[in-house]
């Protein structure tokens, strides 16, 4: 590796707040009261909370140093699969922040609100020519909030048939949440085996589908980063025996205004406005997962939506076969505005960002595939997954490499997921990084690839260079401390 | 992690594909999992058991394995009806790294006795991770 991005430097410790302060320090001054006292009801008193006592700038250091030991994509790459931590663009921030957008009250009429409620519709319009659907709700606040709302249509709709259904099919390489997601609409997940090349096959599918399955969950392209090429085949062998197709569009940063969902045979797909649109997201800041559906599957989606009533934007409740409310007011409405900048800024080269982190993710793949096993050696789309089999001799885990990689400068990868890749280290680069930054990243891996060889106790040791070195998240995970420890009095 | 040859695996025991062991005491069956499984999870840091008295079908879901790195299911390696469950394991779910065999996970009243005999024995196992 030529240079390594990644120096040491003088990081503060930080105590809890707790255990912070004196007595009597205060932030702001309150003004004298102008008012006689009066005693309080002695019914209405209680114990006090206990909070420190802090002045401005104790708590300005605190919050600046806990950030100091942050990692985020303005900090530097953050190539997590799965998760496209690409970069959120200011100007989302600026819009999402101006008053006239911020402040709408959401309980204001209809006719107070065209701003807000034009913005929103434009978003349902745009995320359906995204997509090539027909109709979108932006309540749901999250991916699995979107999946289990799509899990509610499907219910709806074939509630609305009298057909009952029982069970739906999940592929090994669908997202994660996808089976607890069916399981809280009361769905058994049926498991669907992926074949030697990481793609489901339609012989598979209809190997299982029957007139009890509600349909089949797809994430495409899947969590090996691979399109699912008998999309097509599928849908028709679910939609034949009446069923469903859901779209996980989670890994829709690979696709856009590339993959047309509906031709597909899509019927119900959700977006996680947090990662394909650029929307702030990890440490489970608010997300937005909208879901786009056919226009005869419009009648359930979830209510309020905006429509145009041909003089002006309401917002419709009334919808006797919706599944309801899933969100207060208009869903997350400050992640939608960042979203809807974010097309508008990008417009049309929406389609040359997927294209970029189609080609980032495979110049990498084709780049590392002789340091690191490469389980399905063929074109991927946004993401590659390695695994750790080229180090086992070693003694060298993915947990090993990963941790090394801090060391070095960049956040890990996702590790150990999808399951159907032992020791999987999942990439996903995203259209954000240069070239420059990606050749450090693969010079970091290749870098690690040979300590492996020839000096894995280090990898085995690291981080090292980290505020904190390697946790202990085998005791953090059996016994957990949930709560700070309280400073007491002259401690 | 361990190499195949450094795997512990008990001739008395039958084995199943997904990885767990049966041994036939008397009338009832115990129930844990291979030193393979235990290693490849990695730490177990939580174990979900069944209800004495449930009653599951051989292949059918019996609880859970929480590992610092994903959750596994558990799979009944023969029908039949929950007797005992290793409480033990509540509270220390390590034990199963320290001992997958000593440190069982539930006992059965088998339903269908010729289901044991169906089971992998420690060579066939062998063979069959060896892949």
């Amino acid at each position: 590796m030529n240079h390594s991005i990644a120096t040491s430097g003088l990081i503060l410790d930080e105590p809890l707040l707790w255990e912070k302060g004196k007595k009597g320090r205060r932030g702001m001054s309150i003004p004298s009261s102008d008012v006689p006292a009066a005693a309080l009801d002695p019914n209405l008193l209680g114990e006090a909370v206990d909070f420190p006592d802090l002045s401005e700038i104790d708590v300005v250091r605190h919050y600046t140093r806990l950030s100091q030991w942050n990692f985020g994509v303005d900090t530097g790459m953050y190539p997590l699969g799965s998760c496209t931590m690409k970069y959120n663009p200011k100007t989302n921030e600026q819009q999402a922040a101006n008053p006239a957008i911020a402040a709408a009250h959401p309980m204001l009429a209809d006719e107070q609100s065209q701003g807000v409620l034009r913005l929103l519709f434009e978003l349902q319009q745009l995320l359906a020519l995204i997509t090539g659907l027909d109709a979108v709700s932006l309540q749901p606040a999250a991916g699995a909030h979107g999946e289990l709302t799509g899990m509610l249509i499907f219910n709806a709709y074939h509630d609305s048939r009298g057909s009952k259904r029982t069970k739906i099919l999940i592929p090994d390489t669908a997202h994660g949440t996808n089976p607890a997601s069916a399981a809280l609409c009361g769905y058994r997940s049926i498991p669907v085996k992926s074949d030697e090349h990481g793609m489901l096959r339609a012989e598979s599918v209809a190997a299982l589908m029957d007139e009890e399955t509600a349909g089949i969950m797809l994430t495409n392209p899947n969590t090996l980063g691979l399109f699912e090429q008998e999309v097509r085949e599928i849908a028709a062998i679910v939609h034949a025996k009446g069923g469903l197709v859901y779209g996980d569009g989670a890994n829709m940063n690979a696709a856009l205004g590339i993959m047309d969902a509906k031709r597909c045979g899509v019927d119900v797909l959700h977006l996680n406005l947090h990662k394909t649109f650029s929307t702030p997201h990890g440490g489970g800041g608010p997300g937005a997962g909208p879901v786009c559906v056919t226009s005869e599957l419009e009648p359930f989606l979830p209510v309020p939506r905006v429509i145009h009533d041909g003089e002006c934007f309401r917002l419709e409740e009334e919808q006797p076969l919706s599944v309801g409310r899933v969100h207060a007011f208009h869903g997350n409405f400050g992640v939608l505005v960042r979203a809807y900048s974010y097309i508008l800024s990008m417009g049309r080269e929406l389609k040359r960002a997927s294209q970029l982190a189609v080609l980032n993710a495979n110049y990498i793949k084709e780049r590392l595939k002789g340091d690191f096993h490469l389980p399905y050696d063929q074109p991927c789309m946004h993401e590659c997954v390695f695994s750790d089999k080229l180090q086992q001799e070693y003694k060298v885990s993915t947990l090993d490499m990963a941790k090394r990689l801090i060391d070095c400068g960049f956040h890990p990868p996702t590790i150990y997921f999808p399951l159907v890749v032992h020791g999987a280290l999942m990439i996903e680069p995203t259209e954000t990084e240069c070239k420059e930054e990606i050749d450090q990243f693969i010079a970091a891996l290749k870098h690690i690839a040979q300590e492996a060889r020839e000096q894995p106790e280090l990898l085995r040791a690291a981080p090292q260079r980290t505020k904190v070195r390697r946790l202990d998240e085998v005791q953090a995970a059996r016994c957990p401390c949930l709560i700070g420890a309280v400073a007491q009095p002259g401690e | 992690m361990k190499e195949l040859q450094e795997l512990h695996l008990p001739e008395n025991l039958g084995y199943t594909e997904d990885h767990e062991w049966a041994q036939l005491t008397g009338d009832t069956i115990r129930v844990g999992v291979s030193d393979y499984a235990q290693d490849q999870l990695g730490d177990i840091v939580f174990v979900e058991l069944p209800a004495v008295g449930d009653s599951f079908n051989r292949g059918d879901e019996f609880g859970t394995l929480e590992s610092v790195k994903a959750v596994s299911e558990l799979y009944l390696p023969v029908s039949g009806q929950v007797v005992a469950v290793n409480q033990e394991l509540e509270d220390a779910p390590e034990l199963l790294n320290e001992d997958p065999y000593s440190n069982w996970i539930l006992e059965i009243k088998p339903a269908a006795a010729e289901e044991y005999d169906q089971l992998l024995t420690a060579a066939a196992y062998l063979e069959l991770l060896q892949g």
